[in-house]
């Protein structure tokens, strides 16, 4: 009976990580929209709950209570699979995300290795629905996508490294931790810009939302996909959006940790830091979509392939060095 | 322990059950997608070995990078559904030298690992301290100081292969009009705009 109280507990933990996590998707959905209206002079969503709160909800149910509509000529298997590997996928990298120095469902060794993981796994949902569609527009979508994720992931790997060399551990814990003298954000300021703009692109945000570049390709991938099918895109979406926000608050912005550690700000517990972190991140987000217009596609590839690479790679010599001649480097605990 | 060789098996029932999906499914993409089950089971397989670090480069590296690629080549060629099964139907000129190089890999393996010696104690060798140092710390030890030759050779091969690739694919094509963002930025009106009186019945060529 052991394993059985030992799962029970998992499952009330990961409930307690999930829950929250959902909830806060809708509520992001709805700051995303106020923020674009109030750039716009707009009201934005103001009329169902205080403030329009509850607008996200009366969404998800509108899309709960439509038809699914599978087309005929669709692969049906892939093309049901391909919402949920998205919605799945941005909800699982949650779990090694630290809110405080306690507050984390599984601290593993290997954490940003892992979020890293994770996130490049997100493309899949894009394909597989884009090819299942068995259509021209979200085909066309999906390939655009599937090639500009893997370019600009491959500038966040090598900033994470850059992020790495400084701290000496892969752990998201120890990551945190090291920035209590100063945030990373200051000594690699260059390479958190390049970062929030990798991260506007991966989650496929304006003004890199070409594979849904509704002037051009209808709604991309998501073209054929209705109901709840389309609200579990939409919120896997999100929850990316958020994962993305929460990584640059941890690897740049120092996590937890208060702004400065003097008495009438260190009171303020560790999760709230956290969170008003991801949503300053998350504000500079809304602003971009509200402000910028979009790519083209050659200048996006342009863009993370001949100066984002280029440039962190100077900047990883050129961490490097700086740490090895001031014998900076972190020693390790070996 | 038990719930070790319950997830043990789980995950190697999965890889094999998909890398044999891989070669029996009809649909081309089918396949491509089993072949990400498979290398996703076996690097949970690593992450449960206690390598977690080999485990989440094989799903960066394989899962995010080289299968997406594989996938964009199958769905852009268009091979969704093969033409002929190998199992039914016509004779397909590719199985006897499909044949011949999976005996010789075969009969390779069988070499290799009939000739291969473990220590005796490696599990409970007291030099060989695997607790107290984490994963990725004692391969960088390692990788760093003993092997530094071959990693880096590796590393130049792997660029070399690159270089290569590209040249191979590279062609100039003529009559293809180039956006130059340096030209496209500097226009004015002074530059760009034309007056012309144009002659009737003559016409004006505007794109030479």
């Amino acid at each position: 009976m052991d394993y059985i109280q030992i799962l029970s507990n998992e499952v009330y933990r990961i409930l307690f990580l999930l829950v929250p996590i959902l909830v806060s998707v809708a509520m992001i959905v709805w700051l995303d929209r106020r923020v674009w209206g109030l750039v716009q002079k707009r009201k934005g969503p103001n009329v169902v709950g205080p403030f329009g709160l509850l607008q996200t909800l009366a969404d998800a149910l509108k899309y709960i209570f439509k038809e699914i509509i599978i087309p005929a000529s669709a692969n049906k298997a892939v093309f049901i699979l391909a919402p949920i590997v998205t919605m799945t996928l941005a909800l699982v990298a949650w779990a090694v995300i630290p809110m405080s120095e306690e507050l984390v469902l599984s601290d593993i060794n290997v954490g940003i290795l892992y979020l890293f993981a994770v996130s490049s796994l997100g493309v899949y949902g894009i394909i597989m629905g884009g090819w299942a569609s068995n259509s021209k527009y979200p085909f066309l979508g999906a390939i655009r996508s599937a090639a500009q994720m893997v370019s600009y992931e491959v500038s966040i790997g090598i900033i994470i490294i850059n992020v790495l060399l400084c701290v000496g551990s892969l752990n998201l814990k120890d990551i945190v931790l090291a920035q209590k003298e100063l945030w990373y954000v200051i000594p690699l300021f260059p390479m958190f810009v390049i970062f929030f703009i990798s991260a506007l692109a991966e989650t496929n945000r304006p003004p890199f939302d070409l594979p849904e570049a509704e002037a051009e390709l209808v709604a991309g991938y998501q073209t054929e996909y209705s109901g709840m099918m389309y609200a579990m895109f939409w919120l896997g979406e999100y929850a990316n959006i958020l994962l993305m926000c929460a990584m640059g608050s941890i690897l740049f912005l120092g996590g937890w940790l208060p702004i400065i550690d003097i008495y009438p700000i260190n009171i303020i517990p560790a999760p709230i830091w956290m969170v008003l972190k991801i949503l300053f991140l998350f504000f500079l987000f809304a602003l971009i979509k509200a402000i910028v217009p979009r790519y083209r596609y050659d200048q996006l590839m342009r863009l993370g392939w001949k100066i984002f690479l280029p440039f962190s790679l100077i900047y990883l010599v050129l961490t490097s060095s700086f740490l090895f001649y001031f014998d900076k480097l972190p020693k390790g605990n070996f | 322990m038990l719930a070790h060789s319950v997830f043990f098996y789980f995950f190697s029932i999965i890889a094999i059950f998909s890398s044999l999906m891989v070669i029996t499914s009809r649909n081309t993409v089918n396949s491509v997608f089993f072949l990400i089950l498979d290398f996703i089971s076996v690097g949970c397989l690593f992450i449960m070995v206690g390598a977690e670090f080999l485990g989440m480069i094989i799903l960066i590296v394989y899962v995010g990078a080289v299968a997406v690629l594989f996938l964009f080549v199958v769905m852009m060629l268009n091979v969704a559904e093969q033409k002929q099964s190998w199992f039914i139907g016509k004779k397909s000129t590719h199985i006897p030298i499909g044949l011949i190089v999976s005996v010789l890999i075969f009969l390779e393996l069988l070499v290799v690992v009939g000739g291969w010696k473990y220590k005796d104690d490696l599990m409970s060798s007291s030099t060989l301290n695997l607790s107290n140092i984490s994963n990725t710390h004692q391969l960088g030890l390692v990788m760093y100081t003993d092997y530094i030759l071959y990693f880096q050779l590796a590393g130049v091969i792997l660029l070399l292969s690159m270089i290569g690739a590209i040249l191979l694919t590279f062609r100039q094509r003529k009559g293809v009009k180039k956006q130059s963002y340096l030209n496209q930025i500097s226009r004015n009106p002074s530059t760009s705009i034309e007056l012309r009186d144009v002659e009737s019945n003559k016409g004006v060529k505007i794109d030479d």
